[in-house]
């Protein structure tokens, strides 16, 4: 039987007096890899932020894991942004992928042996293991890309929220990268956000399409028409790992 | 020799306390970038040492609650009123100050000497001002152990801390509150208008060397206690302001140190 996890009706969000998001709905369940796709600026990160709880509904209710954000997100690894971490922050990858695991530490957030074995088993399955006590400065971005989905990991999720994972990652790496989530994805659910179109569509398995509305059907295919609209000029989207073709219009 | 004279001995004595102090906490405040809120608490501590006067109580007792009291209200403000942060901060600074200003006005007969809480006077420095910092250092210290994985987690991803449901405004308050503490330990030693300087100089040196945080604590508070004793013998031999002397070879070794990582890395 498969679940509910996420659960967005009628949700509205206002900051001061702009419109960000308009009458969302959206429901994902347990087995799903979502791709929600839009341009910059288009309510993506807003989208998230409201999942996690980090944010307040102007309208609606969000549900997560039948409970309030707040409650839920404690079934969440959420994976921000890579590009706006702190490099020169003096900590290592042990110490980020073990933060993951605060949540559950005493009173004086000491980590115990078990929170050090499960974060050793996040860096190993992004392995990253021999980078423990690597600064996170002295990463390249893959890498400490990889530390921050290990952190997540550490939390033991259900459900793996990520933020524009394939910024600034060259198509090939960007495709070993599906290739992961997707072996990822048998284990938990896995929703991720993108303003770049290219492969995303050939590896998860539904889409969306964000720009103030929500187009999600549950599938995988959008029609043309949608991304029009979205992007404000035609695109077509392409599969297989090939960027996506950005068609100019005609002056006349 | 002078070490043999009391006050010499309290200066000393109130300079390594200083230090510790700002190793500690003025690492967090270079690393999570807390360098001009913290201008503004230490600024609004004036208040409550114009209020100490005015009330006749020793104003290093009424500027702990005072900017305790503000940084609470700072932290609160910054993150939940949806204002230009830096705006706040600056209103705060300045209304802090003004009520200093305003109430040693209010206070009947001898008016004591402003620079030396604006710029420190630490050869004026008494037990119990000694007694005062003591307690303090054993505050910050304790909590800063007792937090450190909390502080850290926090410190280096503040949204992702709040996803797993690490207390992230009070976490905030706590860390900002001590900031307020360091400032006044600051106050008799270099004053609150330089003890930005003391916050943020030894822990920015010390990061030059490390990508520890531990390590930056440990050493930017050796690094504090090599200033202070530099600094005030300095002013000592050549009869200058102890607070001055003390920021500025600080922030010549760090420029110094800066120059010559960044010409060794070039090379």
């Amino acid at each position: 039987m498969k679940q509910e996890i996420v659960k967005l009706e009628n949700v509205s969000f206002d900051y001061g007096d702009h419109r960000v998001l308009e009458n969302i709905n959206l429901t994902v369940y347990d087995d799903d890899f979502l791709g929600i796709i839009g341009p910059n600026g288009g309510g993506k990160s807003t989208l998230l932020k409201l999942i996690l709880g980090l944010i307040n509904p102007t309208d609606g209710t969000i549900l997560l894991f039948n409970k309030a954000p707040r409650e839920g997100r404690k079934y969440v690894g959420y994976v921000p942004q890579y590009s706006l971490v702190d490099r020169n922050f003096p900590i290592n990858v042990e110490q980020v992928v073990l933060s993951g695991r605060i949540r559950y530490t005493d009173f004086l957030r000491r980590y115990s042996e078990k929170d050090r074995k499960i974060a050793e088993k996040a860096m190993n399955i992004m392995g990253i293991e021999n980078l423990r006590d690597t600064q996170i400065g002295k990463l390249s971005g893959g890498q400490l890309q990889r530390g921050l989905i290990a952190r997540a990991l550490a939390t033991e999720p259900r459900l793996l929220l990520l933020d524009e994972p394939t910024s600034n990652i060259d198509v090939q790496a960007e495709t070993g990268f599906y290739d992961f989530l997707h072996e990822l994805s048998e284990e938990m659910a896995i929703i991720l956000v993108t303003h770049d179109t290219g492969a995303i569509s050939s590896h998860v398995k539904t889409i969306g399409c964000i720009n103030k509305t929500l187009h999600y059907h549950g599938e995988k295919n959008i029609p043309p028409k949608v991304f029009e609209k979205l992007y404000g000029c035609p695109i077509e989207l392409i599969g297989h790992g090939i960027p996506h073709r950005v068609l100019k219009e005609h002056d006349d | 020799m002078v070490f043999q004279y009391a006050f010499f001995q309290n200066a000393l004595m109130a300079g390594i306390l200083a230090a510790i102090a700002c190793g500690v906490i003025g690492s967090y405040v270079v690393v999570k970038r807390l360098v001009f809120i913290s201008g503004g608490i230490s600024h609004a501590a004036f208040g409550g040492i114009g209020l100490g006067l005015f009330l006749g109580y020793n104003p290093l007792l009424t500027a702990i609650l005072f900017s305790v009291f503000s940084s609470s209200i700072l932290g609160v403000i910054s993150k939940k009123a949806y204002q230009r942060e830096d705006t706040l901060i600056g209103a705060m600074w300045a209304i802090g100050m003004a009520f200093g200003i305003f109430m040693i006005y209010q206070t009947p007969g001898y008016v004591p000497d402003l620079a030396s809480y604006l710029f420190g006077n630490i050869l004026t420095v008494s037990q119990n001002d000694i007694l005062i910092m003591i307690v303090l250092n054993i505050i910050i210290g304790l909590i800063v152990f007792l937090r450190y994985n909390e502080f850290l987690a926090f410190s280096f991803d503040e949204e992702f801390s709040e996803v797993t449901n690490v207390p992230v405004m009070k976490t905030y308050i706590v860390l900002l509150s001590l900031v307020a503490l360091t400032v006044v330990v600051l106050v008799s030693v270099v004053g609150i208008i330089l003890a930005m300087a003391l916050l943020t100089l030894p822990a920015a040196t010390s990061s030059l060397f490390t990508n520890s945080l531990k390590k930056m604590i440990v050493f930017s508070t050796s690094i504090g206690v090599a200033y202070m004793i530099l600094g005030i013998g300095m002013s000592f031999i050549m009869n200058q302001p102890s607070g001055a002397t003390i920021v500025l070879v600080s922030g010549i070794s760090y420029l110094g140190l800066l120059g010559i990582k960044s010409m060794i890395k070039k090379s």
